[in-house]
């Protein structure tokens, strides 16, 4: 009890003296407050029928009546699949930075290394809609350089942007080609803080380069992968809006509409605002539900977890 | 002596082979890497010559190696639409101004967020942690920032979202590891308090942080086009991204489908600059990246991988 008032005055005086920590967090947690706090609020809008002369207290509640809705619709089945293809799709190029990172490790060419790791940057920094530019205009079947190279050949080139079933490979493999060197930046800092006396010692014993990344590399790099793993399953569901979105087109929008796409359009284009709402917010909660599963997983089967 | 012989003759063949093998794996190793290379490149090489192409020529394959018919069209072209400059001017405005507020507001909050005498640090934590895996979604926060009267503003384009939980937990990550505990205490004795001691002793030994935070936070602003098409109806306030979005995608997409002669029209200009737009868009941004290079393992490693 006495210790218990002790340390809530010492508490109470750390708080005093450091007022200045306070400040310097005021502006961050303010931001925070009003546009991620405060929007959550506004997550009762799925449970109600939502007018905006009402406002979002006022209106009357709907129940689960807009969940119903969208578990009842056409689009329930094939959103929520297209979603998984292109999550589960791109989680599984999880491992290529990995492979790439021990490439690099492997090359002793200084200057050719330096020169690989600056190249395989650069397309990092193309925007979204620069990339999806790029796709439609290597890609098409007339005037691309797709459709240069299958003349060559005296062929037809194929029309891959406006294929439903390459959708999802186009999707990932351009998100491979893109992101693939600065991903892997991560996993060449870790490799380079592996202490070299590792090495020596498996040298010594006969090692040869293979059995060196077999039995050192790959296992440093296990925590920060499994790290990096759980933040990507976490966000499974939330596949990427913004790329989806400038792919899409009448021809492929069979495979191409996910959930994210869809809450926008039934959103903002269509102005269902409680219908979208709850779609958001059983995908947020299935993302949560994801996110917590893995990190139990991870927890029981190495030592790592986010928390 | 012969058996001794025999062995040494056998060891020396094992070291050749070994030598060997270890060669071949070294000459596998390169020739991949520049596979590799080439992949990455050749997209990228070929836009380049592309734009200082005749567009005929391109789009009828003839462009392979060295632009053919050489020519500055497609860059006077674009001087000739105003949009594109509006854009290009809100784009740097907004990635100056988003940038400085992101810093400011991260940075300082990863800081207080790092000291271990922060009253109420698991608290603060797990606000922001919340928000990486819980949002209102769309909807709810498309009426807070109506709310707010920040629609169609110059403000929510730096402002709302400029929290960013992962960042803070890097730089956060990043104070604790190298800023060393005992300089808080010799500058505490010597009077200098909180914001004195942030801003004049621990800013100055961050700048790996700083220069990694800042080319994250840049990059992202110059490159995405989500806040924008959500929150602007007024054209003039457009950023590039939108601009080159119905330059790239949406006329290709009509131009494409429609045959009329507005179609042809947009076809042709679209072809004509299709290709110096995207070069104009992507190099400022990445010319950014070798100036803040010498920081990036640096900062990288000690955020990240430690965490």
């Amino acid at each position: 009890m006495k210790t218990g008032r002790l340390e809530l005055r010492r508490g109470a005086g750390r708080i005093r003296r450091n007022w200045g920590l306070y400040l310097l967090l005021l502006p961050a947690f303010t931001l925070t407050l009003l546009f991620a706090y405060k929007p959550m609020y506004g997550v009762l809008i799925a449970f109600k029928d939502y007018s905006p002369a009402l406002g979002i207290g006022d209106s009357p509640w709907a129940g689960f009546k807009y969940f119903e809705k969208f578990f009842h619709s056409y689009q329930f089945s094939n959103t929520i699949k297209n979603t998984l293809i292109l999550s589960l799709y791109s989680l599984a190029t999880f491992p290529i930075p990995i492979v790439l990172a021990l490439m690099v490790n492997q090359m002793r060419a200084n200057r050719f290394r330096r020169f690989f790791q600056t190249v395989s940057y650069m397309p990092h920094f193309i925007s979204t809609v620069v990339m999806v530019g790029l796709l439609l205009i290597l890609l098409s079947p007339g005037t691309g350089l797709l459709g240069s190279v299958f003349r060559l050949f005296g062929a037809q080139a194929p029309d891959l942007i406006g294929s439903s079933s390459w959708f999802a490979s186009l999707y990932v493999w351009s998100d491979v080609w893109q992101h693939v060197g600065w991903d892997s930046i991560i996993y060449i800092a870790a490799l380079s803080a592996v202490d070299p006396s590792l090495y020596e010692a498996a040298t010594v014993d006969g090692a040869n380069r293979w059995h060196k990344v077999r039995y050192i590399d790959i296992p440093m790099l296990m925590p920060t992968a499994i790290t990096l793993l759980i933040l990507r399953v976490g966000g499974l569901l939330g596949v990427g809006f913004e790329k989806v979105y400038l792919m899409q087109n009448d021809l492929n929008i069979l495979s191409s509409e996910i959930l994210s796409t869809y809450v926008y359009k039934i959103g903002l284009l269509s102005s269902q605002y409680s219908f979208s709402s709850a779609i958001n917010l059983f995908n947020t909660l299935i993302n949560f539900a994801l996110l917590i599963l893995v990190n139990q997983i991870a927890k029981k089967v190495g030592d790592n977890s986010l928390w | 002596m012969g058996v001794v012989k025999a062995a040494r003759g056998s060891r020396e063949a094992a070291r050749a082979g070994k030598g060997r093998s270890e060669r071949l794996s070294e000459a596998l190793l390169y020739i991949l890497a520049s596979l590799f290379l080439l992949i990455l490149i050749y997209p990228l090489y070929f836009i380049v010559i592309a734009s200082f192409s005749d567009p005929s020529a391109v789009a009828g394959g003839q462009v392979w190696l060295v632009p053919k018919g050489f020519t500055l069209d497609g860059y006077r072209e674009l001087l000739k639409h105003d949009n594109i400059w509006i854009g290009y001017r809100n784009t740097i405005l907004y990635t100056a101004a988003g940038t400085a507020i992101g810093l400011a507001v991260n940075l300082s909050a990863a800081y207080a967020l790092s000291r271990k005498d922060l009253v109420g640090r698991r608290f603060f934590s797990l606000f922001f942690i919340f928000t990486m895996f819980f949002s209102g979604g769309l909807i709810p926060t498309f009426l807070t920032i109506r709310d707010f009267h920040m629609y169609d503003t110059f403000l929510v384009m730096v402002l709302p979202f400029s929290v960013v939980v992962f960042d803070i937990i890097v730089a956060r990550t990043f104070f604790r590891t190298s800023i060393p505990g005992d300089l808080w205490e010799a500058a505490q004795l010597d009077g200098c308090g909180n914001l004195r001691y942030f801003l004049l002793v621990v800013l100055p030994l961050s700048k790996a942080i700083v220069a990694v935070l800042g080319l994250w936070i840049a990059v992202g602003y110059w490159n995405s086009y989500f806040n924008a098409l959500i929150y602007l109806k007024n054209p003039d306030l457009y950023p590039l991204q939108l601009i080159l979005r119905n330059i790239l995608i949406t006329n290709q997409m009509q131009s494409s489908m429609g045959s009329g002669e507005a179609a042809q029209i947009a076809l042709r200009l679209a072809s004509m600059m299709r290709y110096s737009v995207i070069i104009v868009a992507t190099v400022p941004i990445m010319l950014i990246y070798p100036f803040v290079q010498k920081y990036f393992n640096q900062g990288v490693m000690i955020g990240a991988v430690k965490e």
